[in-house]
Protein backbone atom coordinates (compact mmCIF):
# COMPACT_ATOMS: atom_id res chain seq x y z
CA UNK A 1 0.00 0.00 0.00
CA UNK A 2 1.43 3.52 -1.34
CA UNK A 3 1.97 5.97 1.91
CA UNK A 4 -0.37 8.98 2.20
CA UNK A 5 2.43 11.78 0.93
CA UNK A 6 2.33 15.30 1.90
CA UNK A 7 4.02 18.15 2.26
CA UNK A 8 5.20 20.24 5.37
CA UNK A 9 1.43 22.18 5.81
CA UNK A 10 -0.05 19.14 4.44
CA UNK A 11 1.50 17.37 7.69
CA UNK A 12 0.77 20.13 10.12
CA UNK A 13 -2.60 20.38 9.69
CA UNK A 14 -2.74 16.36 10.64
CA UNK A 15 -2.38 17.75 14.16
CA UNK A 16 -5.50 19.59 15.95
CA UNK A 17 -5.39 21.75 19.17
CA UNK A 18 -4.80 19.85 22.35
CA UNK A 19 -2.94 17.11 20.61
CA UNK A 20 -0.59 14.78 22.35
CA UNK A 21 2.53 14.06 20.50
CA UNK A 22 5.91 12.14 21.23
CA UNK A 23 8.64 14.03 20.37
CA UNK A 24 12.38 12.78 20.54
CA UNK A 25 15.52 14.46 22.52
CA UNK A 26 18.02 16.64 20.14
CA UNK A 27 20.47 13.98 19.26
CA UNK A 28 17.56 11.45 18.06
CA UNK A 29 16.15 12.84 14.53
CA UNK A 30 14.26 16.02 15.41
CA UNK A 31 11.66 17.19 12.93
CA UNK A 32 12.73 20.91 13.22
CA UNK A 33 11.46 21.95 9.81
CA UNK A 34 7.82 20.53 11.10
CA UNK A 35 7.92 21.98 14.27
CA UNK A 36 8.52 25.30 12.62
CA UNK A 37 5.70 24.29 10.38
CA UNK A 38 3.36 23.32 13.14
CA UNK A 39 3.81 27.23 14.75
CA UNK A 40 3.33 29.28 12.08
CA UNK A 41 0.14 27.09 11.67
CA UNK A 42 -0.79 28.96 15.31
CA UNK A 43 -1.39 25.34 16.61
CA UNK A 44 -3.06 25.54 20.63
CA UNK A 45 -2.54 23.73 23.72
CA UNK A 46 -0.43 20.84 22.79
CA UNK A 47 0.77 17.99 25.08
CA UNK A 48 3.69 17.28 24.40
CA UNK A 49 6.12 13.82 25.77
CA UNK A 50 9.72 14.03 25.48
CA UNK A 51 11.30 10.17 24.94
CA UNK A 52 12.44 10.92 27.35
CA UNK A 53 13.81 14.52 27.24
CA UNK A 54 13.38 17.28 25.16
CA UNK A 55 15.26 19.80 23.50
CA UNK A 56 15.20 22.88 20.86
CA UNK A 57 11.74 21.59 19.46
CA UNK A 58 10.08 22.14 23.12
CA UNK A 59 12.00 25.49 23.66
CA UNK A 60 10.55 27.02 20.16
CA UNK A 61 6.98 25.52 20.74
CA UNK A 62 6.59 26.90 24.09
CA UNK A 63 7.85 30.46 23.52
CA UNK A 64 5.15 30.70 20.56
CA UNK A 65 2.25 29.71 22.89
CA UNK A 66 1.74 26.31 21.23
CA UNK A 67 2.03 24.03 24.57
CA UNK A 68 -0.27 23.64 27.13
CA UNK A 69 1.48 20.37 29.26
CA UNK A 70 4.90 19.47 29.06
CA UNK A 71 5.47 15.90 29.89
CA UNK A 72 8.91 14.48 30.14
CA UNK A 73 12.62 14.01 32.00
CA UNK A 74 13.79 16.88 31.38
CA UNK A 75 13.98 19.67 29.25
CA UNK A 76 17.87 20.70 28.04
CA UNK A 77 20.01 22.44 25.02
CA UNK A 78 22.37 20.35 25.98
CA UNK A 79 25.73 22.53 25.69
CA UNK A 80 23.84 25.51 24.70
CA UNK A 81 22.51 25.37 28.85
CA UNK A 82 19.16 26.04 30.31
CA UNK A 83 15.87 26.31 27.66
CA UNK A 84 15.26 30.28 28.29
CA UNK A 85 11.81 29.81 26.82
CA UNK A 86 10.46 26.61 28.82
CA UNK A 87 12.19 28.01 31.90
CA UNK A 88 10.57 31.45 31.73
CA UNK A 89 6.72 29.47 30.95
CA UNK A 90 7.48 27.09 34.51
CA UNK A 91 8.71 30.45 36.61
CA UNK A 92 4.96 32.55 35.02
CA UNK A 93 3.65 28.96 35.73
CA UNK A 94 1.80 29.04 31.94
CA UNK A 95 2.50 25.68 31.43
CA UNK A 96 1.63 22.54 33.36
CA UNK A 97 4.63 20.40 33.84
CA UNK A 98 4.85 16.74 34.45
CA UNK A 99 8.30 15.78 35.61
CA UNK A 100 8.97 12.44 35.47
CA UNK A 101 12.30 10.09 34.68
CA UNK A 102 13.32 8.83 31.75
CA UNK A 103 12.55 4.58 31.99
CA UNK A 104 9.26 5.72 33.73
CA UNK A 105 8.34 7.30 29.95
CA UNK A 106 10.11 4.45 28.12
CA UNK A 107 7.51 2.19 30.34
CA UNK A 108 4.57 3.87 29.90
CA UNK A 109 5.58 3.91 25.75
CA UNK A 110 5.78 0.09 26.51
CA UNK A 111 2.64 -0.22 27.95
CA UNK A 112 0.49 1.41 25.20
CA UNK A 113 2.99 -0.38 22.55
CA UNK A 114 1.47 -3.91 23.83
CA UNK A 115 -2.20 -2.89 24.53
CA UNK A 116 -1.85 -2.85 28.40
CA UNK A 117 -3.09 -0.60 30.62
CA UNK A 118 0.38 0.24 32.83
CA UNK A 119 3.63 -1.42 32.88
CA UNK A 120 5.69 -1.83 36.65
CA UNK A 121 9.23 -0.71 37.32
CA UNK A 122 11.87 -0.33 39.74
CA UNK A 123 13.20 2.40 41.85
CA UNK A 124 11.25 5.83 41.53
CA UNK A 125 9.96 5.50 44.68
CA UNK A 126 10.08 7.70 47.61
CA UNK A 127 10.58 10.38 44.80
CA UNK A 128 8.52 13.72 44.86
CA UNK A 129 8.06 12.90 41.22
CA UNK A 130 6.57 9.88 41.88
CA UNK A 131 4.40 11.82 44.27
CA UNK A 132 3.43 14.54 42.20
CA UNK A 133 1.90 12.32 39.91
CA UNK A 134 -1.44 10.86 39.32
CA UNK A 135 -0.85 8.63 36.75
CA UNK A 136 1.93 6.49 38.47
CA UNK A 137 0.80 4.62 41.16
CA UNK A 138 3.02 2.55 43.66
CA UNK A 139 1.11 -1.10 44.27
CA UNK A 140 2.15 -4.41 45.16
CA UNK A 141 3.89 -7.31 43.70
CA UNK A 142 1.26 -10.09 43.04
CA UNK A 143 3.81 -12.76 42.89
CA UNK A 144 5.48 -11.72 46.56
CA UNK A 145 4.79 -10.30 50.14
CA UNK A 146 5.61 -6.89 50.86
CA UNK A 147 7.46 -5.70 48.02
CA UNK A 148 6.13 -1.95 46.86
CA UNK A 149 6.52 -1.42 43.26
CA UNK A 150 5.65 1.56 40.57
CA UNK A 151 2.91 1.18 38.01
CA UNK A 152 2.90 3.47 35.07
CA UNK A 153 0.20 4.14 33.33
CA UNK A 154 0.30 3.70 29.71
CA UNK A 155 1.14 6.82 27.58
CA UNK A 156 -0.82 6.76 24.43
CA UNK A 157 0.69 9.71 21.67
CA UNK A 158 -2.22 10.75 19.52
CA UNK A 159 0.99 11.18 17.38
CA UNK A 160 4.84 10.10 17.25
CA UNK A 161 6.46 13.45 15.05
CA UNK A 162 10.24 12.88 13.85
CA UNK A 163 12.25 12.83 11.20
CA UNK A 164 14.31 10.32 9.63
CA UNK A 165 17.07 10.28 7.61
CA UNK A 166 15.43 7.68 4.78
CA UNK A 167 11.80 6.14 4.13
CA UNK A 168 10.29 4.55 0.86
CA UNK A 169 7.11 5.19 -1.39
CA UNK A 170 5.07 2.48 1.04
CA UNK A 171 5.68 4.56 4.13
CA UNK A 172 8.53 2.03 5.96
CA UNK A 173 10.79 4.66 7.67
CA UNK A 174 14.51 3.89 8.53
CA UNK A 175 15.79 4.84 11.63
CA UNK A 176 18.70 2.57 12.31
CA UNK A 177 19.56 2.52 16.06
CA UNK A 178 17.63 5.07 17.09
CA UNK A 179 14.80 2.41 18.18
CA UNK A 180 13.50 5.52 20.50
CA UNK A 181 11.81 5.92 17.68
CA UNK A 182 10.33 2.77 16.93
CA UNK A 183 8.88 2.79 20.48
CA UNK A 184 7.45 6.15 19.87
CA UNK A 185 5.54 4.86 16.43
CA UNK A 186 4.28 1.32 18.08
CA UNK A 187 2.89 3.68 20.98
CA UNK A 188 1.49 6.53 18.76
CA UNK A 189 -2.07 5.69 17.66
CA UNK A 190 -0.21 7.37 14.09
CA UNK A 191 2.99 8.65 13.00
CA UNK A 192 3.76 11.78 11.36
CA UNK A 193 6.98 11.96 9.87
CA UNK A 194 9.74 13.41 7.71
CA UNK A 195 12.22 12.26 5.64
CA UNK A 196 15.42 13.32 4.32
CA UNK A 197 14.99 11.53 1.40
CA UNK A 198 11.68 9.06 0.12
CA UNK A 199 13.16 6.49 -2.31
CA UNK A 200 10.81 4.28 -4.73
CA UNK A 201 12.05 1.05 -3.70
CA UNK A 202 10.97 -1.16 -0.77
CA UNK A 203 13.35 -0.51 2.27
CA UNK A 204 12.50 -3.68 3.62
CA UNK A 205 13.84 -5.88 0.68
CA UNK A 206 17.58 -5.55 2.12
CA UNK A 207 17.67 -7.29 5.40
CA UNK A 208 20.37 -5.49 6.74
CA UNK A 209 18.27 -2.25 6.18
CA UNK A 210 14.72 -3.60 7.42
CA UNK A 211 15.88 -4.34 10.82
CA UNK A 212 16.17 -0.64 11.92
CA UNK A 213 12.69 0.23 9.73
CA UNK A 214 9.34 1.31 10.83
CA UNK A 215 6.98 -0.58 8.97
CA UNK A 216 4.63 1.46 6.85
CA UNK A 217 1.49 0.49 8.80
CA UNK A 218 2.22 3.06 11.89
CA UNK A 219 2.77 5.65 9.13
CA UNK A 220 -0.18 7.88 9.27
CA UNK A 221 1.74 10.34 6.51
CA UNK A 222 5.17 11.36 5.19
CA UNK A 223 6.68 14.64 3.64
CA UNK A 224 10.05 15.00 2.26
CA UNK A 225 12.08 17.44 4.23
CA UNK A 226 16.04 17.77 2.77
CA UNK A 227 17.91 19.32 6.55
CA UNK A 228 14.43 18.61 8.06
CA UNK A 229 16.45 18.10 11.49
CA UNK A 230 18.34 22.04 10.59
CA UNK A 231 19.57 23.28 12.66
CA UNK A 232 19.89 20.25 14.73
CA UNK A 233 22.33 17.38 12.79
CA UNK A 234 21.77 13.72 12.04
CA UNK A 235 24.33 11.28 13.07
CA UNK A 236 26.10 10.18 10.36
CA UNK A 237 24.48 12.76 7.27
CA UNK A 238 24.91 16.32 8.99
CA UNK A 239 26.14 17.68 11.81
CA UNK A 240 24.61 20.12 14.13
CA UNK A 241 24.76 23.75 13.09
CA UNK A 242 26.41 25.21 16.32
CA UNK A 243 26.12 28.65 15.38
CA UNK A 244 22.42 28.73 14.08
CA UNK A 245 21.83 26.76 17.62
CA UNK A 246 23.68 29.60 19.23
CA UNK A 247 21.98 32.48 17.54
CA UNK A 248 18.70 31.09 19.03
CA UNK A 249 19.63 30.50 22.67
CA UNK A 250 20.70 34.14 22.58
CA UNK A 251 17.77 35.81 21.41
CA UNK A 252 15.31 33.47 22.86
CA UNK A 253 16.69 34.98 26.02
CA UNK A 254 13.20 37.60 26.04
CA UNK A 255 10.06 37.10 25.00
CA UNK A 256 10.56 39.98 21.96
CA UNK A 257 14.00 38.21 21.06
CA UNK A 258 12.41 34.92 20.55
CA UNK A 259 9.31 36.36 18.53
CA UNK A 260 12.03 37.96 15.75
CA UNK A 261 14.23 35.23 15.46
CA UNK A 262 10.47 33.01 14.74
CA UNK A 263 9.56 35.92 12.35
CA UNK A 264 12.93 36.22 10.72
CA UNK A 265 12.23 31.60 10.62
CA UNK A 266 8.89 32.56 8.79
CA UNK A 267 10.63 34.97 6.20
CA UNK A 268 13.10 32.41 5.59
CA UNK A 269 10.55 29.32 5.04
CA UNK A 270 8.49 31.65 2.61
CA UNK A 271 11.36 32.56 0.18
CA UNK B 1 57.06 11.26 43.16
CA UNK B 2 55.00 13.69 40.51
CA UNK B 3 55.09 17.48 41.47
CA UNK B 4 52.12 18.56 42.32
CA UNK B 5 52.65 22.05 40.40
CA UNK B 6 51.78 20.52 37.12
CA UNK B 7 49.13 18.82 38.67
CA UNK B 8 45.22 20.07 37.28
CA UNK B 9 42.64 19.66 39.92
CA UNK B 10 40.37 17.53 37.53
CA UNK B 11 43.39 14.78 36.91
CA UNK B 12 43.35 14.43 40.78
CA UNK B 13 39.35 14.01 40.72
CA UNK B 14 39.70 11.86 37.36
CA UNK B 15 42.32 9.35 39.58
CA UNK B 16 40.22 9.31 42.93
CA UNK B 17 36.60 8.21 41.21
CA UNK B 18 38.60 6.01 38.82
CA UNK B 19 39.81 4.01 42.24
CA UNK B 20 36.27 3.98 42.95
CA UNK B 21 35.48 1.73 39.95
CA UNK B 22 38.80 -0.15 39.71
CA UNK B 23 37.83 -3.48 37.87
CA UNK B 24 34.28 -3.51 37.58
CA UNK B 25 32.80 -4.83 34.52
CA UNK B 26 30.73 -2.11 33.27
CA UNK B 27 30.64 1.40 33.83
CA UNK B 28 28.14 4.36 32.61
CA UNK B 29 28.41 7.27 31.94
CA UNK B 30 25.02 9.69 31.49
CA UNK B 31 25.23 13.50 29.70
CA UNK B 32 27.26 16.31 30.65
CA UNK B 33 29.74 14.28 32.54
CA UNK B 34 33.29 14.89 31.71
CA UNK B 35 35.43 14.37 34.11
CA UNK B 36 33.46 11.42 35.51
CA UNK B 37 33.59 10.11 31.76
CA UNK B 38 37.73 10.07 32.02
CA UNK B 39 37.53 8.41 35.06
CA UNK B 40 35.83 5.55 33.44
CA UNK B 41 37.88 5.68 30.70
CA UNK B 42 40.76 5.29 32.71
CA UNK B 43 39.54 2.21 34.67
CA UNK B 44 39.19 0.56 31.50
CA UNK B 45 42.48 1.50 30.37
CA UNK B 46 43.81 -0.14 33.46
CA UNK B 47 41.98 -3.09 32.90
CA UNK B 48 40.85 -3.50 29.36
CA UNK B 49 39.74 -6.97 29.21
CA UNK B 50 37.37 -6.72 31.72
CA UNK B 51 35.92 -3.11 32.11
CA UNK B 52 33.21 -2.23 29.39
CA UNK B 53 32.65 2.05 29.63
CA UNK B 54 29.05 3.36 27.64
CA UNK B 55 29.03 6.41 27.31
CA UNK B 56 25.82 8.70 26.38
CA UNK B 57 26.20 10.90 23.23
CA UNK B 58 29.10 9.25 22.42
CA UNK B 59 29.54 7.52 19.06
CA UNK B 60 33.07 5.22 20.30
CA UNK B 61 32.00 4.50 23.47
CA UNK B 62 28.30 3.55 23.21
CA UNK B 63 27.27 -0.11 21.94
CA UNK B 64 23.77 0.45 22.34
CA UNK B 65 21.14 -1.01 19.75
CA UNK B 66 17.54 -1.21 21.73
CA UNK B 67 17.01 2.80 22.15
CA UNK B 68 17.04 5.18 24.84
CA UNK B 69 15.53 2.15 26.95
CA UNK B 70 18.42 -0.29 26.73
CA UNK B 71 20.87 1.84 29.61
CA UNK B 72 17.67 1.50 32.15
CA UNK B 73 16.96 -2.60 31.29
CA UNK B 74 20.20 -2.98 31.21
CA UNK B 75 20.57 -1.02 34.77
CA UNK B 76 17.29 -2.82 35.71
CA UNK B 77 18.93 -6.74 34.71
CA UNK B 78 22.08 -5.58 37.25
CA UNK B 79 24.13 -5.31 34.56
CA UNK B 80 25.67 -2.21 35.35
CA UNK B 81 28.02 -1.61 38.52
CA UNK B 82 28.53 2.18 38.53
CA UNK B 83 26.87 5.39 37.19
CA UNK B 84 26.81 8.87 38.33
CA UNK B 85 24.45 11.58 39.30
CA UNK B 86 24.98 15.52 40.14
CA UNK B 87 22.24 17.68 42.15
CA UNK B 88 21.79 21.60 41.62
CA UNK B 89 21.44 20.42 45.38
CA UNK B 90 22.57 17.01 46.95
CA UNK B 91 21.39 17.00 51.18
CA UNK B 92 23.06 14.96 53.88
CA UNK B 93 20.03 12.05 53.09
CA UNK B 94 22.07 11.82 49.95
CA UNK B 95 18.67 12.85 48.33
CA UNK B 96 19.36 14.63 45.43
CA UNK B 97 17.67 17.61 43.24
CA UNK B 98 17.47 18.02 39.74
CA UNK B 99 14.13 19.76 39.09
CA UNK B 100 14.01 23.47 40.87
CA UNK B 101 14.80 25.96 43.93
CA UNK B 102 12.30 27.07 45.65
CA UNK B 103 8.49 25.84 45.09
CA UNK B 104 8.43 23.79 42.40
CA UNK B 105 5.04 24.91 41.03
CA UNK B 106 6.16 28.43 41.28
CA UNK B 107 10.44 28.30 41.04
CA UNK B 108 13.11 30.84 41.71
CA UNK B 109 15.02 28.70 39.70
CA UNK B 110 14.06 25.86 37.00
CA UNK B 111 16.78 23.30 36.16
CA UNK B 112 16.40 20.73 33.09
CA UNK B 113 15.30 18.16 35.29
CA UNK B 114 15.16 14.19 36.83
CA UNK B 115 16.43 12.50 33.52
CA UNK B 116 16.93 8.77 34.73
CA UNK B 117 18.06 9.08 38.14
CA UNK B 118 14.70 8.23 40.47
CA UNK B 119 15.90 5.17 39.04
CA UNK B 120 19.47 4.34 38.33
CA UNK B 121 19.97 5.80 42.22
CA UNK B 122 17.76 2.69 43.34
CA UNK B 123 19.24 0.18 40.47
CA UNK B 124 23.08 0.75 39.93
CA UNK B 125 25.44 -0.22 43.02
CA UNK B 126 27.81 2.21 43.16
CA UNK B 127 26.06 5.72 42.07
CA UNK B 128 28.88 8.14 42.64
CA UNK B 129 27.84 11.96 43.20
CA UNK B 130 29.51 14.23 41.22
CA UNK B 131 28.88 18.13 42.30
CA UNK B 132 31.69 21.06 40.99
CA UNK B 133 30.54 23.51 43.55
CA UNK B 134 30.58 22.56 47.00
CA UNK B 135 29.04 25.54 48.74
CA UNK B 136 26.68 25.74 51.59
CA UNK B 137 24.06 26.55 47.95
CA UNK B 138 24.72 23.37 46.83
CA UNK B 139 25.38 20.97 49.58
CA UNK B 140 22.31 21.66 51.73
CA UNK B 141 20.32 20.73 54.62
CA UNK B 142 17.55 19.42 53.11
CA UNK B 143 16.72 19.45 49.25
CA UNK B 144 13.62 21.56 47.96
CA UNK B 145 12.84 18.35 45.50
CA UNK B 146 13.84 15.13 45.48
CA UNK B 147 13.92 13.81 42.09
CA UNK B 148 16.01 10.57 43.35
CA UNK B 149 15.82 9.53 47.36
CA UNK B 150 19.37 8.55 48.76
CA UNK B 151 17.49 6.08 51.20
CA UNK B 152 14.66 3.89 50.93
CA UNK B 153 12.98 2.09 53.26
CA UNK B 154 13.59 -1.55 53.88
CA UNK B 155 11.13 -3.35 51.89
CA UNK B 156 11.67 -1.17 49.11
CA UNK B 157 13.92 -3.42 46.18
CA UNK B 158 16.91 -1.17 45.80
CA UNK B 159 20.14 -2.89 44.98
CA UNK B 160 21.67 0.45 44.04
CA UNK B 161 22.68 3.37 45.79
CA UNK B 162 24.86 6.46 46.96
CA UNK B 163 28.42 5.43 46.99
CA UNK B 164 30.67 8.95 47.25
CA UNK B 165 30.26 12.11 46.75
CA UNK B 166 33.31 13.97 45.12
CA UNK B 167 33.21 17.84 45.02
CA UNK B 168 36.22 20.30 43.99
CA UNK B 169 37.21 20.22 47.70
CA UNK B 170 36.94 16.86 48.94
CA UNK B 171 35.61 13.53 48.68
CA UNK B 172 33.03 12.12 51.08
CA UNK B 173 32.04 8.60 51.63
CA UNK B 174 28.45 7.06 52.33
CA UNK B 175 27.17 5.03 54.75
CA UNK B 176 24.04 3.46 53.94
CA UNK B 177 23.28 1.98 57.11
CA UNK B 178 23.32 5.03 58.98
CA UNK B 179 22.31 7.16 55.83
CA UNK B 180 24.77 9.54 56.19
CA UNK B 181 28.14 11.36 54.84
CA UNK B 182 31.56 10.38 56.02
CA UNK B 183 34.55 12.60 54.89
CA UNK B 184 37.08 10.47 53.02
CA UNK B 185 39.30 12.71 52.05
CA UNK B 186 40.27 16.54 51.21
CA UNK B 187 41.95 17.74 48.16
CA UNK B 188 45.57 19.22 48.54
CA UNK B 189 44.94 23.04 48.70
CA UNK B 190 41.85 22.68 50.67
CA UNK B 191 41.60 22.14 54.26
CA UNK B 192 38.88 20.16 56.95
CA UNK B 193 37.86 23.60 58.40
CA UNK B 194 37.20 24.78 54.57
CA UNK B 195 34.54 21.92 54.20
CA UNK B 196 32.80 22.37 57.25
CA UNK B 197 32.20 26.42 56.55
CA UNK B 198 31.19 25.31 52.70
CA UNK B 199 29.02 22.13 54.06
CA UNK B 200 25.23 22.69 54.31
CA UNK B 201 24.62 19.28 55.87
CA UNK B 202 25.93 17.12 58.77
CA UNK B 203 28.51 14.56 58.32
CA UNK B 204 30.60 12.18 60.35
CA UNK B 205 34.70 13.48 60.02
CA UNK B 206 37.21 11.13 61.78
CA UNK B 207 40.32 12.53 63.71
CA UNK B 208 42.47 12.24 60.88
CA UNK B 209 41.39 13.49 57.27
CA UNK B 210 43.80 12.20 54.72
CA UNK B 211 44.79 14.04 51.81
CA UNK B 212 43.31 12.89 48.54
CA UNK B 213 46.62 11.08 46.68
CA UNK B 214 48.04 12.69 43.70
CA UNK B 215 48.04 10.81 40.46
CA UNK B 216 51.43 9.04 39.88
CA UNK B 217 53.44 9.46 36.84
CA UNK B 218 51.78 6.25 35.10
CA UNK B 219 48.47 7.18 35.66
CA UNK B 220 48.83 10.88 34.76
CA UNK B 221 50.35 9.70 31.30
CA UNK B 222 47.19 7.24 30.71
CA UNK B 223 45.26 10.29 32.15
CA UNK B 224 47.20 13.00 29.01
CA UNK B 225 47.34 10.28 26.83
CA UNK B 226 44.67 7.88 25.71
CA UNK B 227 42.08 8.77 28.05
CA UNK B 228 42.49 12.80 26.67
CA UNK B 229 42.25 11.58 23.68
CA UNK B 230 39.42 9.18 24.06
CA UNK B 231 37.32 12.37 26.12
CA UNK B 232 37.93 14.99 23.19
CA UNK B 233 35.33 13.01 20.98
CA UNK B 234 32.68 13.19 23.62
CA UNK B 235 33.54 16.45 25.43
CA UNK B 236 36.37 18.61 22.83
CA UNK B 237 36.00 22.17 24.82
CA UNK B 238 36.88 19.74 27.93
CA UNK B 239 39.68 18.32 25.94
CA UNK B 240 40.59 21.56 24.58
CA UNK B 241 40.64 23.29 28.45
CA UNK B 242 42.06 20.42 30.32
CA UNK B 243 44.17 18.51 28.25
CA UNK B 244 45.31 21.36 25.58
CA UNK B 245 44.16 18.64 22.60
CA UNK B 246 42.71 19.48 19.63
CA UNK B 247 43.26 23.47 19.42
CA UNK B 248 44.30 24.12 16.23
CA UNK B 249 41.38 21.99 14.85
Amino acid sequence: MDAIRLDLEGLAARVPDGAKIALPPDYSYCAMALVRTLISRGVKDLHIIGVPALGFQADQLIGAGCVATVETAAVTLGEFGLAPRFSSAIKSGSIRMLDGTCPAIHAGLQAAEKGVPFMPLRGVIGSDLEKRRDDWIVAGNPFEENDPILMVKAIQPDFAVFHAPLADRFGNVWVGVRRELMLMAHAAKSSLVTAEKIVDGNLLEDPVRAAGTIPGLYIGALAEAEQGAWPLGIPGSYDADAAELGRYVEMARTEEGFADYMAGMNKVAAE
Amino acid sequence: MSNSTDIRAEEILIAAIAEMLDGLPHIAVGASSPVPGAAAMLARARHPEKTRVSVLGSEDNNFFTDGGKELFDCAGQGRIDAFFLGGAQIDGLANINLVSVGDPDRPKVRFPGSFGSAYMYFTVPRVILFRLEHTPRTLVEKVDFISAPGTSEPNVYRPGGPYALITDRCLFSFDREKGRFRLASVHPGHTVEEIREQTGFGYDEPTDVPETPLPDAETLAVIRGPVAAQIAEIYPAFAADVFGLGKAA
